[in-house]
């Protein structure tokens, strides 16, 4: 096993004693190389999952292991694709996406031949003197997940990458980013809203749950993936998917609509009431 | 009054008076950008020092620089010490109010993308926080500028010295009309300079190169 959660559990403090449970008892396994995708309700805690994972941020309880070894600290052996480019404004593309490379202590005319190598991978050759605010979305996008890939990381940890893009630029970058795993064999945790793209990019898919957050199930797919095209084997899974979901989606809007729902009647029943009055 | 202008500039009056105050102003605002920064940054890093210091910049800033110039005096004599002291002072205070903001302000994001990638301490300093905060320290700077070139003008009236401040004194003294003019429009020529001419120039460049404005 290579990336190995153990009881992982992450409290934040709320109030002075006010503890939130984020996660609670996390625990899977995922070999190298593979392509997980985890899905789950917004707030279930995803991201601080991932942050966890990149060592960002520190588990409360449980242990986080990649080959072995604890995670302690970000390192640039497990690197971020974040859900906002996060792409540096001051700096032109190829320094962005050398930025990580430099800090490696990579020569720097070796650092720029790979960065270009990676930029030409993503097909903006053509933009590495331009500044992030002179790309589109879908580009910036591209160049955020060059900036990661030249790392050669270990594992790429993408949280929500594609979201903000349209289907068209969605569906090139599918394409790119398997061909890329399938290259470099680097172990993908893929975190999206998106079944569909769960289903077509993954091996494995994690449903979380929700309050606290924590592991409902696990699909593993079965076809082989071009990453656009679903058949029928991947659309009976989303069904399967979405299933598991939404029992999780209905637990939520209970909780959260609860107090609107009773005010809502509260109002109805005070519009009656007046009706009524009028009336007599 | 254009000849007094002419024969001052070529004279010497006017210039060695304006090389005067332009050497003290660089003085001050080289000082006063380096100690903002450098405070700045302890507010930043430290929590304890942003709940005193910090606290105590927000108090300080509010005061006109000319107002040292009591105190200044007290403590180092009626002479260039006590001016550069002026001018140097009020600029610090505005200059670490937005060296700090500024760090402040730096978001989460880049922060957390050039830690995943190996990046802490003085290189994140270095490479993340000065960078995103340059826009603000810019502005501080501008201000810090606009500061010590009044508190210059204060001072070199009020004290001695030489310097334009004080050649417009010594007009007066003489009531040379034409003197004190001539002066005054050095003066608005300079301060037009540095600020359109460099401050501008270096805002829109920044503007332009980050995406700010099209
Ligand atoms: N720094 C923090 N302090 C306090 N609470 C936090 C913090 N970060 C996250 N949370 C809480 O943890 C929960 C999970 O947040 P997280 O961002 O991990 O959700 P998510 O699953 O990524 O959601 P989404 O799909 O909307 O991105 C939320 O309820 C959020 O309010
Ligand atoms: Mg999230």
């Amino acid at each position: 096993m290579y990336l190995t959660l153990k009881g992982v559990e992450k409290s934040f403090q709320h109030n002075t004693n006010d503890k939130l449970k984020v996660l609670d008892d996390i625990s899977f396994d995922i070999e190298k190389g593979q392509f997980v995708s985890i899905v789950g309700p917004s707030g279930c805690g995803k991201s601080t999952l991932l942050y966890l994972i990149s060592g960002l941020d520190k588990a409360t309880k449980g242990k986080i292991e990649v080959a072995g070894e604890p995670v302690n600290n970000p390192g640039p052996d497990r690197v971020v694709v974040f859900q906002e480019d996060g792409l540096f404004p001051w700096a032109t593309v190829l320094d962005n996406v050398m930025y990580g490379l430099l800090l490696k202590k990579t020569p720097k005319k070796e650092a720029e031949q790979k960065a270009k190598e990676m930029l030409k991978l993503v097909h903006l050759s053509n933009y590495a003197g331009a500044y992030p605010h002179q790309l589109s979305g879908g580009m910036k996008h591209r160049v955020s997940i060059a900036r990661a890939l030249v790392m050669d990381p270990d594992i790429l940890l993408m949280d929500e990458p594609f979201a903000a893009l349209d289907e068209q630029t969605r569906m090139t970058l599918h394409h790119e980013l398997l061909e890329i795993w399938r290259r470099t064999k680097v172990t993908v945790l893929f975190v999206t809203h998106n079944i569909r793209e769960a289903v077509l990019l993954s091996q494995k898919v994690i449903v979380m749950g929700t309050r606290p957050g924590k592991i409902k199930t696990a699909f593993t797919v079965q076809t082989t993936q071009d990453g656009v095209t679903p058949d029928s084997i991947t659309l009976d899974l989303e069904q399967k998917i979405l299933a598991a979901l939404e029992e999780e989606m209905e637990k939520v809007l209970r909780e959260e609509l609860g107090d609107d729902y009773s005010f809502k009647t509260g109002s109805v029943h005070r519009d009656s009431s007046g009706d009524m009055g009028s009336g007599i | 009054m254009l000849e007094t202008l002419f024969t001052g500039i070529t004279g010497g009056q006017i210039t060695e008076a304006m090389f005067r105050s332009i050497g003290r102003l660089l003085f001050g605002f080289i000082i006063a950008s380096t100690l903002g920064l450098f405070l700045g940054y302890l507010i930043w890093r430290f929590k304890i020092v942003d709940e005193t210091l910090g606290f105590l910049v927000v108090a300080l800033q509010s005061i006109p620089s000319i107002v040292w110039l009591p105190l200044a005096i007290v403590w180092f004599g009626l002479g260039e010490t006590a001016i550069l002291f002026v001018v140097t002072i009020g600029a610090t205070w505005t200059m670490t109010m937005n060296t700090t903001s500024g760090f402040k302000n730096v978001p989460t994001l880049y922060q957390r993308v050039a830690k995943t990638f190996g990046s802490s301490g003085f290189h994140l300093l270095r490479t993340v926080i000065i960078p995103a905060s340059v826009p603000q320290i810019i502005s501080g700077m501008r201000l810090a500028w606009a500061f010590s070139w009044r508190a210059l003008m204060a001072g070199e009236l009020l004290g001695a010295g030489g310097g334009l401040g004080h050649l417009l004194e010594t007009g007066r003294s003489l009531g040379q009309m034409d003197l004190v003019i001539s002066v005054m429009i050095i003066i608005a020529i300079i301060g037009t300079i540095i600020d359109n001419v460099v401050f501008t120039k270096l805002d829109r460049s920044i503007q332009k190169k980050w995406g700010l404005s099209s």
